[in-house]
């Protein structure tokens, strides 16, 4: 089975201007709403405390807001159903800071009557602790957007990989936007889930970067556009493939994988189709952009290889002894 | 050289890994006793994970207190006149009265480690030295990693995990929690200071008990402290205690003439010698036995108490007087802990998250297989195979690191599943390519595993990097994450890569007598 008609060389470098428009309206309002609305931090990085609870029937959501309300540690918590109608998720910013004392006896006494009911997880995240992961965090997705620029500085050439830095801030903006959009949590997981996408959806790009270089090589073609045009068109099947069938497990984790991990699948399954959108649309026209030359590249490719033929050439002079 | 045929050295070692990585995850697929398995994280087995903070500072107030009263002491029993000796924070100042005195005083000072001695005239400022207080403070961490690591131990938990984190904190996990009552005693058994003090009762002052201030009692050099079972009843005891827990060699639950359960202890011989001493010369005084800053109880000292044996007793359940037991042989804490962060997940939330994660697993791996194998054919099957196989190497390189599998750490394996094929994508996308082009399928192949890989070498490396730098600024269960991603990218390479390769090499033969692009690589013949 095939999917793409492979001899046609689509034209993205016509649209290219189209695309870049959309993107950058896309990531201003990703910054609008990021400075509006704003992101909103889950308990592990603000701190506070989850109670969630399992019923054996359907939860009296109401019920248990009133009983909570007797305690002041409960104050302004946000108690809502998770998953399923049995499941109630209490949130709450206050944490205790006693070993001994806990929020799981005093939730178990205080709804006593209101039907059988499990406690089913408890977690506390103290302020300290939470500062520190924000922190890690971020520290975390600076350092990994450093790490593949050098790689690929390392492997390709400067403007490639600004052009790769650029494409993967573009998918964490939007991403991020989409997620206050959509009201997600920033929690560990759709963190873990934003450091992933870095990594992934840089690959989509660097088999579009990985095809240009090779054109280059080949071609006596001095169009940059054609050269680009040709690339992403010939690795185009590659591209939605290799995502496709990503998706596919994202989706059954999405679908199948529990409400825990619905925040770190849904991130996955937005950054998923922003990112090959950025790959195919956004990261080759950049390099335009950012000023790369065809006729610059071979210069410099002829260089280093005449600069490696003379070194062979001096290298075995000397060992012949001539010099 | 020719390495098409029947057996070449891709293949010999696709195999090698077939055998390896199906026998060493034996183990963790029938959970057997012997033998390196995956365990399951707390989050999918249940469990408690908990962050302590150890308050080191308070470490260095009662090192500061306990010089103060050795000061003290040996003042009193060398006759030495001090005025007004105080003990405030991390400083400890007094006067000397006697000039005379002086060489006395600095000379037993000195014997005291890491003490800043300071001098105006005759009054004194004693502070530790910065590096004293740093050894207090790490003695104090790790002595509270050991102290509650041999309480849990004796606990009788499953596996319980305590490990130093940073300059001041400690991981405290117990998977075998599986009810809220364990994890109250357990959490209580964790913060317990288990300090025990046999102190003198003041009898010329506890009738005024019930009215003395507690900064009256200080002048006379006394403290007040209130009964274990009622926070009326007070005691006026002398506040150098006559020995504490450290001298205690053992300590076991017993039950009194009345049935109730009691917890014997016994003193090593140094403290048997000061509490026969203490008892011999107290024949009619009371004995306060302090545990915790509370009296439990005050017995009349009959007659010396020889052989350094002593018996708390105080209305304990029979699993109190067990717990505490447990926390005196294990010693006192030296520094309180707080809690920093608690993750806490019932067994049935565990075993949810389980199933669906492994639904998701089975979902996923069908769906992408299906894939394959409806696109490539025969292609898609030999990248299926490469994917079974990457699981199960997955899961033996796991096993043997020791690894624990989170939810996390599920949905990483599930995601591999994603990315492996994506090799195989590449690969075979540059095949089709070649055949396009009319080469022969043979050719095709070769070229097709030479034209790739670049591209699948720096996108796995790019994603090898960001798992990396997951793992070392990650926390628990995304640790988990990391680790799994990063081995079944890292796999993905031998399998989907090598592997693959040997078997197309070994089916060369037939591959370049059939000519079926179609059944070989998915492709419309027309071309």
């Amino acid at each position: 089975m095939e999917f793409f008609s492979q001899h046609k060389v689509y034209d993205f470098m016509k649209v290219s201007r189209f695309f870049i428009v959309t993107t950058l309206s896309l990531a201003f309002f990703s910054a609008i709403l990021f400075f509006s609305k704003g992101m909103s931090y889950g308990i592990d990085f603000s701190g506070g405390t989850i109670v969630q609870l399992k019923y054996e029937q359907p939860a009296p959501i109401h019920d248990i807001r009133q009983l909570l309300a007797k305690d002041k540690i409960f104050s302004g918590a946000l108690i809502t159903e998770f998953g399923s109608p049995e499941e109630v998720q209490i949130r709450f910013a206050t944490t205790t800071e006693g070993v001994t004392q806990d929020v799981g006896d005093i939730v178990r006494t205080l709804l006593k009557e209101t039907g059988k009911f499990d406690v089913r997880k408890v977690d506390i995240v103290g302020p300290k602790v939470g500062g520190e992961l924000r922190q890690k965090g971020i520290m975390a997705a600076v350092l990994s957007m450093i790490g593949i620029m050098i790689y690929v500085a390392f492997r390709f050439e400067w403007t490639f990989a600004v052009a790769s830095i650029i494409t993967l801030l573009h998918d964490v903006a939007i991403t991020t936007g989409a997620l206050i959009l959509f009201n997600v949590e920033m929690s560990l997981d759709v963190l873990a889930a934003i450091l992933t996408l870095i990594g992934y959806s840089i690959n989509d790009t660097i088999i579009i970067y990985d095809r240009i270089r090779e054109e280059l090589k080949s071609t006596k073609d001095m169009d940059l556009m054609h050269v680009i045009n040709t690339s992403v068109s010939k690795t185009l099947s590659r591209t939605i493939l290799t995502v496709l069938t990503v998706f596919f497990v994202v989706f059954t984790l999405y679908l199948f994988g529990g409400e825990i991990i619905h925040g770190f699948s849904f991130t996955m399954l937005l950054g998923l189709i922003i990112g090959s959108y950025s790959s195919i649309f956004i990261s080759a026209p950049f390099l335009k952009v950012l000023g790369f030359s065809v006729e610059g590249y071979k210069n410099k490719m002829a260089l280093k290889e005449k600069n490696r033929l003379e070194k062979a050439k001096m290298r075995s002079q000397y060992e012949k002894g001539t010099v | 050289m020719n390495n098409t045929g029947k057996f070449n050295y891709r293949l010999v070692i696709f195999l090698i890994a077939i055998i390896f990585g199906v026998g060493m995850s034996i183990p963790t697929f029938l959970q057997t006793q012997k033998g390196a398995k995956v365990s399951l994280g707390l989050d999918l087995q249940g469990g408690l994970h908990m962050l302590l903070g150890v308050k080191t500072g308070e470490a260095i107030k009662s090192k500061v207190k306990s010089i103060a009263s050795s000061v003290k002491f040996f003042a009193q029993s060398s006759d030495i006149i001090i005025d007004d000796l105080r003990a405030i924070e991390e400083t400890i100042s007094f006067s000397l009265l006697d000039k005379d005195e002086e060489k006395k005083i600095d000379e037993m000072l000195k014997t005291i480690s890491g003490l800043q001695v300071n001098k105006e005239a005759l009054r004194y400022t004693l502070t530790l030295s910065d590096k004293e207080k740093d050894l207090i403070k790490e003695y104090a961490l790790s002595q509270a990693v050991e102290t509650i690591r041999n309480r849990l131990d004796q606990f009788g938990l499953a596996e319980p995990n305590v490990a130093k984190q940073g300059s001041d904190k400690i991981l405290v996990e117990l998977p075998g929690v599986k009810n809220a009552e364990d994890e109250q005693r357990a959490r209580e058994l964790i913060a317990k200071a288990a300090h025990l003090q046999l102190m003198a009762v003041d009898e010329k002052k506890q009738d005024r008990s019930a009215t003395m201030s507690p900064t009256e009692a200080e002048q006379y050099g006394d403290i007040i402290l209130s009964d274990a079972k009622s926070d009326h009843i007070r005691y006026i005891l002398k506040e150098i205690p006559i020995l504490d827990g450290s001298m205690l060699t053992d300590a076991k639950v017993g039950f009194d003439q009345m049935q109730q359960p009691v917890i014997n202890f016994t003193l090593n011989s140094e403290g048997a010698k000061i509490f026969g001493d203490f008892t011999a010369g107290n024949v009619g005084n009371r004995l306060a036995i302090v545990l915790d800053n509370k009296v439990y109880s005050a017995p009349n000292i009959r007659e010396r108490i020889g052989g350094g044996s002593g018996q708390i007793s105080g209305g304990f359940s029979v699993k109190e007087a067990h717990d505490v037991a447990i926390a005196l042989r294990s010693g006192a804490l030296l520094a309180p802990v707080t809690l920093l962060e608690k993750r806490s997940v019932g067994p049935s939330l565990g075993a949810d998250s389980i199933q669906a994660s492994l639904l998701a697993l089975i979902s996923g791996f069908l769906l992408v297989s299906g894939f394959m194998l409806f696109y490539y054919r025969l292609a898609g099957v030999i990248a299926n195979m490469a994917l079974i196989v990457n699981l199960f190497l997955l899961i033996s390189i796991m096993a043997l690191f020791g690894a624990t599998l989170t939810l996390p750490g599920m949905a990483g394996i599930v995601l591999t599943i994603g990315m492996a094929v994506d090799a195989n994508v590449i690969i075979n996308e540059r095949i089709r390519e070649l055949l396009r082009q009319g080469v022969s399928m043979k050719q095709a192949i070769e070229h097709g595993y030479e034209n790739a890989m670049s591209a699948i070498l720096d996108s796995n490396l790019t994603s090898i990097i960001t798992s990396v730098l997951l793992y070392v600024y990650g926390t628990g269960p995304i640790k988990g994450f990391a680790i799994s991603t990063a081995i079944g990218i890292s796999v993905s390479m031998l399998t989907a890569i090598l592997g693959t390769h040997g078997i197309y090499d070994f089916f060369m033969p037939r591959i370049e007598k059939s000519k079926n692009i179609h059944m070989w690589f998915g492709m419309k013949r027309s071309h």
